[in-house]
């Protein structure tokens, strides 16, 4: 895999040791405090997160904080873009474990403290560029799934990484009732060099504080050159396997969401243009024009080469 | 009062025509006007929200979207007048005008917003989007079914067009109201309930006049 850009790490932008560790315990600090404050109903409260500034993010201006986790989707917490908002605050995100299983040497599940123990926390600023036409900046903190996916070391056999959502219907009012508008678990994948590439991120915090429930919490995939249903989020389960797996859109309307699902202005969805997009919040509301999308949602130079030879337009 | 129609017909013309010319129109009463503001006030309330960014994130999607539901929902309050007066309840016929030119004006609403916010008048995206998205060409069917309606929903045109072939022509409003609701549920990414009951009340509306019709082609004892 060719990675073009890589990381220009400045020596002033390395902390230092002393900082680094005491991080790290306001880390563990921090998500003990927010397993204590994490009762039911108190969707309110969110955790501070400090992060390592990264030369992955954009300069662009992030979204309004509030626009990014007021319209969202979370079919799980309903089909409207304000039901995630509405209804996500009643999920319990601590405890919180996450199963890694399949064609690893260490599979196990992990607490999700323990998965965060070792890594770096960085803040990433990246485009979203969602499948419906609209897009936002979000400022994320994660780390490189590539960190999580060393640690548990992959077999030569595993090819893909599949990822599915929690299931919990007393909490998940879109996983009860008539019109549940998916098969639950909701279910995502990646290449396994897809899921190793550095822009491939595990977010748990965006705008410097810890998740709010609707975006995801505590702990979601973000995938910046993808549309954004790739992103999966309140992870519960990561398998490593040989075959391509099944992800929910796709099975849903197969015609309508491919595996890959790479942002592409000259592939259209079978029911509307692609070219185009609504960046939230852009220009004065009701007046904002459209702008041009960009191929592989301007990550192109980042990512192009894993599509090396690949058909984009029938693996959409 | 609105009295009985002249014709018992499916999609009986408004009542109380005048019978001659220069007469004045006695069926544009308070009522009509009072509907008028009452209707339109929902597309006004949201359009000023949306002015001063009080329709959340996507304040565009937001407006084309209640434009368009209204468009629905008085479309399907338009086919409930006649089964409501057949069944027994309140015969709101003399309101039925102002409910289908309250369905046009948001349906127009709804397209200009769509037109000229949406796709900044961008004639060959739109032009792409008629043709190569069903779910527009469906809704843009549905309008321009409206728009000869609309034009001819005034006492000159229904005395011009001759009460049968006027009652004719407004039957399209049928189909614009099941393009309507199709509408709806295809542009969807899944069906949702909201989305599911406009269709289903539209299919129920359209039933009625399916069975009303067989009922009284029956001969009568």
């Amino acid at each position: 895999m060719l990675i073009r850009k890589a990381p220009d790490v400045r020596p002033s932008e390395i902390t230092p040791k002393g900082h680094y560790l005491s991080r790290r315990e306001l880390m563990a600090g921090g998500f003990a405090a927010a397993a204590l404050a994490m009762v039911p109903g108190d969707s309110g409260w969110a955790a501070a997160l400090e992060a390592h500034k990264s030369s992955f993010s954009t300069d662009e201006p992030p979204t309004r904080r509030a626009d990014a986790t007021s319209y969202n989707n979370f079919y799980e917490f309903g089909s409207g873009k304000d039901d995630p908002a509405a209804n996500a605050g009643t999920l319990t995100t601590a405890p919180w474990s996450v199963e890694v299983s399949g064609l690893v040497a260490k599979p196990r599940t992990y607490a999700l403290e323990d998965i965060l123990k070792p890594v770096t926390l960085e803040d990433r600023i990246y485009r979203l560029r969602c499948v419906e036409g609209w897009s936002m900046v979000i400022p994320w903190i994660g780390f490189p799934l590539a960190a999580l996916i060393s640690r548990v070391e992959p077999l030569g056999s595993a090819k893909y990484v599949a990822f599915e959502t929690l299931v919990r219907p007393d909490e998940m009012p879109g996983q009860r009732g008539l019109f549940q508008p998916l098969d639950w678990p909701y279910r995502e994948g990646l290449r396994l060099d897809e899921a190793n590439h550095p822009l491939t991120i595990l977010a748990v915090g965006m705008y410097g504080e810890t998740l709010p429930n609707q975006n995801g919490a505590p702990l979601r995939l973000v995938v910046p050159w993808k549309y954004g249903f790739k992103s999966i989020k309140s992870i519960v389960r990561i398998a490593f396997v040989e075959q391509q797996p099944p992800t929910s859109w796709e099975e849903m309307a197969p015609h309508e969401y491919g595996f890959y699902s790479n942002v592409n202005p000259e592939v259209d969805h079978p029911r509307w243009s692609q070219a185009t997009e609504r960046r939230i919040g852009e220009g004065s509301g009701l007046f904002a024009k459209r702008r041009p999308t960009r191929m592989f949602n301007g990550y192109g130079d980042e990512v192009a080469g894993l599509y090396a030879g690949l058909d984009l337009r029938a693996n959409y | 009062m609105g009295g009985r129609p002249a014709a018992d017909g499916l999609q009986s013309p408004p009542p109380n025509l005048p019978r001659k010319r220069g007469v004045r129109l006695s069926w544009i009463g308070p009522g009509s006007w009072a509907l008028y503001a009452l209707g339109l006030s929902p597309g006004v309330w949201t359009f000023y929200l949306g002015l001063t960014d009080q329709l959340g994130a996507d304040p565009l999607k937001a407006l084309e979207r209640t434009l368009g539901l209204w468009a629905l929902r008085f479309l399907v309050i338009g086919l409930a007048v006649t089964p409501l007066r057949k069944i027994g309840g309140p015969n709101l016929i003399r309101y039925r005008r102002t409910i289908g030119l309250l369905a046009f004006f948001y349906a127009l609403a709804h397209v200009v917003v769509y037109v000229v916010l949406d796709q900044g008048l961008d004639v060959a995206a739109i032009l792409a989007d008629i043709v190569k998205r069903p779910y527009i060409t469906v809704g843009m069917v549905a309008f321009l079914i409206l728009v000869p309606l609309a034009v001819t929903s005034n006492a000159t045109m229904i005395r011009r067009l001759g009460a049968a072939a006027w009652q004719r022509l407004h039957r399209w409003v049928y189909l614009a109201a099941a393009a309507g609701a199709l509408h709806f549920i295809m542009l969807l990414k899944t069906v949702t309930f909201e989305a599911a009951f406009y269709a289903a009340m539209v299919a129920v509306l359209l039933a009625f006049r399916l069975w009303n019709r067989a009922r009284l082609s029956q001969p009568r004892r």
